[in-house]
């Protein structure tokens, strides 16, 4: 089954044609208005350009459009009457890893733009890389500005193959490619006569149909607490010394009568009752926010979490991550941070890094003592309370966490590996 | 996953997960009540987001003095029938000396009657975090708006300083004197609102459901026209069939031309609708953007 909303991230170099795609995209669907629409073809016009720059819809910021250049991670939305589309649009130069990262993971596909002309850069294969990192299974590769080499079927063809090659090299992912002109609009969301060669379906129709969230359905049930409710007997009178357990459900499902493991404190419970405003429920599952009541009288806050007794995640002070670090202050090996994991928060150090990832060439470099900016590597971190969490290649939710430092900013973004 | 999931199911789970956050984060936390659509949408949710305790924060209205009768009533009664602590906030010393979008232009007016007396409410309150129903589909300067968004001391927004969100963690670490603004709404559409008001059969300010008033063209817009003080020398008040599809102050909101009188003629309307709903709104035009303004602690 298809999900009823599909987040994907968009990537491509500074000059792929991103911004013109997207803007496409939206005005085609007329998730951009006409006001919209002519605003940034008057402000094209002033600039001396012709016609409707579809970019300047998209450029956010009056920094960024005079500078034009963009330089955060900008959300889009349209609809179809099949599903809605929350486009997450990463920059594609300064800080892009960090841009990247960030807008990569909420999105369960990834759209990687490569301009025909140039053929595969190494920017693509960065961006593809740390998409797939932060958990991306689906990649749509658009080989745009087919117009620029007379839609020819060989240069489509010879690109296709390279990068096809190389996303199946990463493991687990799925990828289709497709030709497409963002500017002249060809395999968007109209057919195209300029290139009888392709018979697959056009862009829009992939993000339509696209299958890619049945993970959190089947897995095993996690329920991160976010708030315990205890209101006063005046305000539920028909349900005295009501308490129930406030949160929403990562991945898998629960029921009435269900055992859980109450996490770290390892001790076990039955769920009495699963509650919302709209009635009480028999059955809950990942991505609902309820209440849920259980049998026994156990201490629990905020950071504790509820999961499957047969299926436990892990509870331990020190784990494996893969971390991309993301603020112009260094990392320091050993200074005191705070990790937040879903609704868990304890001071933590990093104490090894124990190699560095060139993203270009995938190598390995070690040793190291310090990460910067849009780095990203292996490293080990120790926590002052047990933590509980999943491998984040199992439950982006219950695996990925951020790291916050005394300036109260936040550093870094990990992704959890193993023990 | 149930087979009754929709986009609008998964939209009202994040905005409670959201909703749930900020209590669980901030110490003092208050909801901006405006009165409209959003508004009435953000309520809703946090009553199901609290169910069954009640809600845990108060509501706050910045009242400039020029909002239309119908909303004061409506805020009121929809206070008073859920059980709402509602505080009212007037920035009394520029209401006093006359300040408006006629005399002023519309974006000192703005920055006085709303701006200045949010910030000063802020203050007087001590609210650490307030609760909006701003969503990034509304205008351009939005699309990279945090849904936790940090404000310094003078609760001033700095694009380069907002903090990155990944996953559903949203970090509320603020020092002594800063504050959050929240938006649990931020990646529902117009379009959103109004399927879910229908969907949830939410009660909206009657000004939203088309009806036969007075107004007066002014550059395209159709300014309301029952109160010959807002007007411009020359202007001659027409009756027409309009709704509003935003409401501010009556001076510098515009109406759309409708015919839309329940609910769901509002809905479909909205598929049609080909003009962003932020036109309607005299303080999005001119050289003073939505950026600037926010950049001044605007919402």
């Amino acid at each position: 089954m298809s999900s009823h909303v599909l987040r994907f991230t968009t990537a491509g170099n500074v000059d792929d044609g991103k911004s013109t795609l997207i803007g496409r995209l939206l005005v085609e669907t007329e998730g951009a208005f006409v006001d919209q629409i002519e605003g940034a073809r008057r402000e094209n016009e002033r600039r001396g350009g012709k016609g409707i720059d579809f970019s300047l819809l998209t450029d956010g910021l009056k920094a960024e459009r005079e500078q034009g250049i963009t330089i955060d991670v900008a959300y889009r939305y349209f609809a179809t009457p099949k599903r809605k589309f929350i486009i997450a649009d990463a920059p594609g130069h300064e800080q892009y890893t960090r841009n990247l990262v960030t807008s990569a993971s909420n999105a369960d596909l990834a759209v990687i733009l490569v301009d025909a002309r140039n053929g595969i850069m190494t920017q693509s294969r960065r961006h593809a890389f740390i998409a797939h990192l932060l958990g991306i299974r689906y990649f749509i590769i658009a080989i745009n500005k087919m117009d620029l080499v007379g839609y020819r079927q060989e240069r489509y063809e010879a690109i296709r193959k390279d990068f096809v090659e190389f996303i199946n090299k990463l493991g687990g992912a799925e990828s289709v490619c497709i030709p497409i002109s963002a500017l002249e609009g060809d395999f968007v969301t109209e057919p195209s006569t300029r290139m009888s060669w392709y018979t697959g379906p056009k862009l829009l129709e992939i993000l339509e149909s696209v299958t890619v969230d049945e993970q959190l359905d089947k897995g095993a049930f996690r329920f991160p607490i976010q708030l315990v409710s205890r209101p006063p007997s005046s305000a539920v009178p028909d349900m005295p010394d009501f308490r129930g357990y406030m949160g929403r459900i990562s991945a898998g499902t629960v029921k009435v009568g269900d055992r859980v493991l109450i996490l770290p404190k390892a001790k076990e419970s039955t769920v009495t009752g699963i509650l919302t405003q709209d009635g009480p429920l028999q059955e809950a599952f990942a991505r609902q926010s309820v209440t849920i009541m259980l049998a026994d009288d156990i201490d629990i806050s905020r950071g504790d979490l509820l999961a499957s007794p047969t299926t436990p995640p892990k509870t331990t002070a020190q784990f494996k991550a893969t971390l991309c670090w993301m603020n112009e202050h260094k990392l320091r090996l050993n200074q005191r941070y705070v990790v937040r994991l879903n609704t868990q928060s304890t001071r933590a150090v990093v104490n090894e890094i124990d190699f560095l990832l060139d993203v270009n060439t995938l190598e390995r470099k070690s040793p190291v003592s310090e990460m910067q900016t849009n780095d990203i590597g292996q490293v080990r971190i120790k926590t002052l309370q047990p933590i509980v969490w999943d491998p984040y290649s199992v439950n982006r939710q219950t695996g990925g966490f951020i790291i916050v430092d005394e300036a109260n900013d936040t550093v870094a973004a990990g992704m959890i590996l193993g023990e | 996953m149930t087979r009754d999931w929709t986009h609008l199911r998964e939209l009202e789970s994040e905005s409670i997960y959201i909703l749930r956050e900020v209590v669980a984060q901030f110490r003092n936390p208050v909801l901006l009540y405006s009165i409209g659509k959003d508004s009435s949408v953000l309520v809703h949710l946090a009553r199901k987001a609290f169910y069954p305790g009640p809600l845990p924060f108060p509501f706050l209205h910045v009242d400039t003095g020029y909002k239309f009768p119908e909303m004061l009533k409506f805020r009121e009664e929809f206070t008073k029938e859920i059980g709402a602590r509602l505080i009212v906030h007037r920035n009394e010393d520029a209401i006093a000396s006359g300040a408006h979008p006629l005399k002023l232009g519309v974006a000192r007016c703005c920055g006085a009657l709303k701006t200045a007396a949010l910030l000063s409410a802020l203050e007087k309150y001590q609210f650490d975090a307030a609760i909006g129903g701003a969503r990034r589909e509304e205008e351009r300067s939005r699309a990279k708006e945090r849904v936790f968004s940090l404000r310094d001391s003078f609760g001033q927004w700095d694009p380069r300083r907002q903090r990155p969100e990944l996953w559903s963690l949203y970090s509320g670490a603020i020092h002594e004197g800063e504050s959050m603004r929240v938006f649990p709404l931020s990646n529902w559409t117009e379009r959103d609102i109004w399927d879910y008001i229908v969907q949830e059969n939410i009660k909206v300010v009657p000004l939203y459901y088309a009806k036969e008033r007075l107004v007066v063209n002014r550059n395209g817009m159709l300014i309301p026209a029952d109160d010959t003080v807002h007007l411009k020398q020359g202007e001659v008040p027409e009756k027409m069939w309009v709704r509003f599809r935003t409401l501010g102050c009556m001076p510098c909101t515009g109406a759309v031309a409708s015919q839309a009188t329940t609910l769901e003629q509002i809905a479909a309307e909205m598929v049609s609708a080909k003009i962003s709903e932020r036109s309607t709104r005299i303080i999005d035009h001119g050289a003073n953007t939505m950026e600037d303004k926010k950049r001044e602690g605007y919402f």
